[in-house]
């Protein structure tokens, strides 16, 4: 044992970068990041430029159209085009922005709202059961058709989608925080502290909070993840983020009609979807792992 | 002619993975035992007695590798037998019983069938003779109407009912060697003394060697033939029961047998100062009455009146569910008492509401049982030991001075309040725990079985460190145990509860020599050893 002090978090860090999921999640997930923040100066092109005479062809094809100030310049089709002729490729890479704003927004937005609710439910004693009777009302609706609900009561756009996936998260999150507070609140170092005279919204923030970060935060991955694909799928069905905006959900739905001839509008934006919620996924589970070692699969 | 051994460990090693903190877990052990013998290991925690035993049935976790020696069952190396042969050996040659009778039955199979699955794995029995030998074993571990038992699931049972289905699967098929870790230590002292004088009678009558692992030097005295004594991975001490206890030739089994308390009480002064708490006709009931739950009501402490006088260490003794803790933490305002008054200088702090009460607080502090749980594992220990004055006004830096000198009262360095609870032993965190508490400079100081899970040599310690301070700073001290040798030596009066009701009250030799109730008497007579005086070779 060293004589300087190790705290608990930097023992967990170190657990971490040492961890193969954390690694290979972190780096894809990175990647997607940066391909949405640096999409400008990627080679795309604007992603809504239309190009009848270059509708459907396929990745790698070559042509000419004019710029803005009516120049021609030659263009290549990474990745094929649509069937307004806008480039697949560009529309991918623009894509990410909005899957990565829903994803964390959501995630962030209903652990925020999931942990006020869950901290009243575990702590208040009254309050739980008219708060988990909620709850549970939430969670017996299918989350889609709930979004779905929530949508066609707002104007389509990303704030409604958001809102939308947030809503049937939150009992999820409430649940998770509720639990911890629950156990936590036996344990002997939170009863020393109240014995010390601690206030209770001290002794939430000191003692019982402090637990719930390292679940909150694999379970916000896992959010995440969700979000990305409850977003792609109702902006396929079309009532999600409105179809000029290019998504991974409405360059599939574009896609769909001539699927048979054309996979490549539904094969590569279903291609990064897939490895992005894989990414994400794979860095929840190596959290989970190095962050809640109870729950670690090998020891 | 000299009868062959029932086990015979021979320079046993188990090597422990490479960033532990010592290279083997046992290092070069060797003892036998004979049939119609009980040897027990000892030792405290880390000392490697319960991998001895995982070693010799083949239940070493994957980490853990066997590298020199052999564990002989009647002659056959268990570290050599492949999976195959471990489990035909297993149940017909050598059984295992384990501290926690209600997880090592499966919950949701009845009694009966866990025992007579043990007959089907290994004889061709009929399912009526299966029942009816698990019948018949369950009428020799003495439990009560076996016909009817039989088709009961564990969780209908008592803790020492289970530990007895666990001895009746054990013995089944009567195996040469009974391997018993722990077997008595989650049990009460009543129901430990039942289990003890069953073990015995079965090995007795059936012949069957038991190596029985325990910390308990108590339990020791009362069913040991031989002892091995283990520190370290490494054995210190091996012979006769008597020999060992009374007579023990290494420095460390001395320091050990000195370190167990006495069941006989010192001498003490009466206390005479002030009270400092009184409680009257305290009662808490738990359960309501509800238009969706049955009445169901529990009476966890009834009418209860008890005082401390300052300078005065009044123990409350009693088995689980006695409702000691109960007391306890409705004194500590932890549970809100249903009726009854606790007067603390003047003020009834019984009923007061939590915002009335904090003012309180600080008069009265509690050290609890699990050391390993009592701090923060976030926060340093200088941020634990300042929190209770700086929520009581007192400026940070003259906080951190006072946990300083406390730190070096309770016998660590002032250097560890920049470290954290995981970097210190159960015992240092204890010591910790009981600095945090005086910080406030308490009046009432609660010690809820604070020194229960620590390892006899520490428990000693603790006990010392406690004493002293209660007579330096002239606290009450509310001193909750189960264990009547701890409370032998360092209560003044004590309490007798049972079911929530004070059965008997007295000065601790009164209530030692001379007990009153009855079921006070038969507290006393089940702790184990209690004729015997440890470490002296002038007992009888």
């Amino acid at each position: 044992m060293s004589t300087a002090a190790i705290s608990p978090g930097r023992q967990t860090l170190r657990r971490m970068l040492a961890n193969p999921s954390v690694i290979i999640g972190g780096v894809l997930v990175l990647a997607v990041v940066l391909l949405g923040l640096l999409a400008p100066v990627l080679g795309t092109r604007d992603p809504a430029d239309i190009s009848p005479k270059d509708r459907n062809q396929p990745p790698g094809y070559e042509t000419t159209v004019r710029d803005h100030s009516g120049k021609k310049v030659p263009v290549v089709y990474r990745l094929g085009s649509d069937t307004l002729g806008r480039d697949v490729y560009s529309r991918i890479i623009y894509g990410a922005r909005i899957s990565l704003v829903v994803g964390v927004s959501v995630a962030t937005i209903s652990i925020v709202i999931g942990m006020a609710i869950g901290v009243l439910a575990g702590y208040v004693r009254w309050l739980d059961g008219i708060i988990m009777r909620v709850m549970d009302g939430l969670m017996a609706i299918p989350a889609i058709l709930l979004a779905i609900a929530v949508v066609s009561l707002f104007s389509a756009g990303l704030t409604s989608v958001i809102i939308a996936i947030v809503v049937p998260e939150v009992p999820r999150v409430v649940r998770l925080v509720r639990s911890i507070v629950l156990s936590i609140r036996e344990e002997p170092y939170v009863e020393a502290a109240i014995t010390a005279g601690t206030r209770t919204p001290v002794l939430l923030v000191r003692h019982i909070l402090p637990n719930t970060i390292a679940p909150l935060i694999v379970q916000g991955t896992f959010i995440v993840a969700s979000a990305i694909i409850v977003e792609a799928i109702l902006s396929f069905l079309g009532i999600g983020i409105p179809p000029e905006i290019p998504t991974w959900g409405n360059i599939m739905a574009e896609g769909r009609a001539v699927f048979q001839l054309f996979p490549h509008n539904i094969f590569y934006p279903g291609l990064v979807l897939a490895l992005t919620v894989l990414a994400v996924n794979m860095l929840g589970d190596g959290l989970r792992d190095t962050l809640d070692p109870r729950f670690a699969k090998r020891l | 002619m000299e009868q062959q051994n029932v086990l015979e460990v021979r320079n046993l090693s188990v090597s422990l993975p490479k960033n532990a903190d010592r290279p083997n877990a046992v290092e070069n052990i060797s003892f036998t035992v004979a049939p119609g013998e009980i040897v027990c290991v000892v030792g405290e925690s880390g000392s490697g007695k319960s991998v001895t035993a995982s070693a010799v049935m083949g239940l070493l976790p994957a980490a853990l590798k066997p590298s020199t020696g052999e564990t002989l069952l009647q002659g056959e190396d268990t570290l050599q037998a492949n999976a195959n042969r471990l489990r035909d050996l297993r149940g017909t040659r050598m059984a295992m019983i384990f501290q926690e009778p209600m997880t090592a039955l499966n919950p949701v199979t009845r009694v009966g069938e866990q025992i007579s699955e043990v007959l089907e794995i290994h004889t061709d029995l009929s399912a009526a003779d299966r029942r009816k030998r698990a019948i018949e074993i369950m009428e020799a571990v003495h439990l009560p109407d076996p016909e009817k038992m039989v088709d009961s699931f564990p969780h209908q049972l008592s803790g020492g009912q289970r530990q007895r289905i666990m001895i009746a699967m054990a013995l089944v098929l009567d195996p040469a060697l009974l391997i018993a870790d722990e077997p008595t230590t989650a049990l009460d002292v009543t129901t430990q003394a039942q289990i003890l004088k069953l073990i015995k009678e079965m090995q007795e009558r059936r012949g069957t060697g038991v190596l029985f692992i325990t910390h308990d030097f108590g339990v020791v005295a009362e069913i040991a033939d031989r002892i091995v004594v283990m520190q370290n991975g490494r054995v210190v001490e091996y012979g006769d029961r008597d020999d060992v206890l009374r007579r023990p030739k290494e420095p460390y089994t001395q320091m050990l047998m000195a370190s167990v308390p006495s069941m006989t009480p010192p001498d003490r002064m009466p206390r005479t100062g002030k009270n400092a708490i009184e409680v009257s006709n305290l009662n808490k009931i738990y359960g309501r009455t509800g238009w969706l739950s049955k009445d169901r009501i529990v009476h966890a402490a009834s009418n209860v009146d008890l005082h401390v006088r300052r300078g005065e260490t009044l123990g409350i003794v009693g088995e689980s569910g006695s409702g000691k803790s109960t007391v306890a933490r409705c004194i500590a305002r932890l549970i809100d008492p249903t009726s009854g008054t606790i007067s603390l200088h003047g003020t009834d702090i019984g009923t007061l509401p939590q915002a009335k009460l904090r003012p309180h607080r600080r008069k009265v502090q509690i050290v609890f049982q699990d050391p390993y749980r009592s701090l923060n594992p976030r926060r340093t220990i200088g941020q634990s030991l300042v929190e209770a004055p700086v929520n009581f006004g007192v400026p940070i830096d003259q906080a951190l001075k006072t946990a300083r000198d406390l730190m070096e009262l309770v016998g660590l360095s002032g250097d560890a309040l920049e470290r954290y609870p995981h970097q210190f032993s159960g015992g240092q965190r204890q010591r910790i725990c009981i600095a945090r508490a005086l910080a406030v400079e308490p009046d009432v100081l609660i010690a809820d079985e604070a020194v229960s899970a620590l390892d006899v040599s520490v428990q000693a310690q603790v006990l010392e460190l406690l004493d002293d301070i209660r007579e330096r700073y002239d606290l009450a001290m509310l001193f909750i145990t189960h264990d009547l040798r701890v409370a032998a030596q360092i209560c003044d009066r004590l309490i007798v509860m049972k079911k929530g009701v004070v059965v008997e009250q007295g000065p601790t030799k009164e209530v030692y020599s001379n007990p009153q109730h009855d079921y006070t008497r038969l507290l006393l007579d089940a702790a184990p050893g209690r004729d015997v005086t440890f470490g002296s070779d002038t007992a009888a």
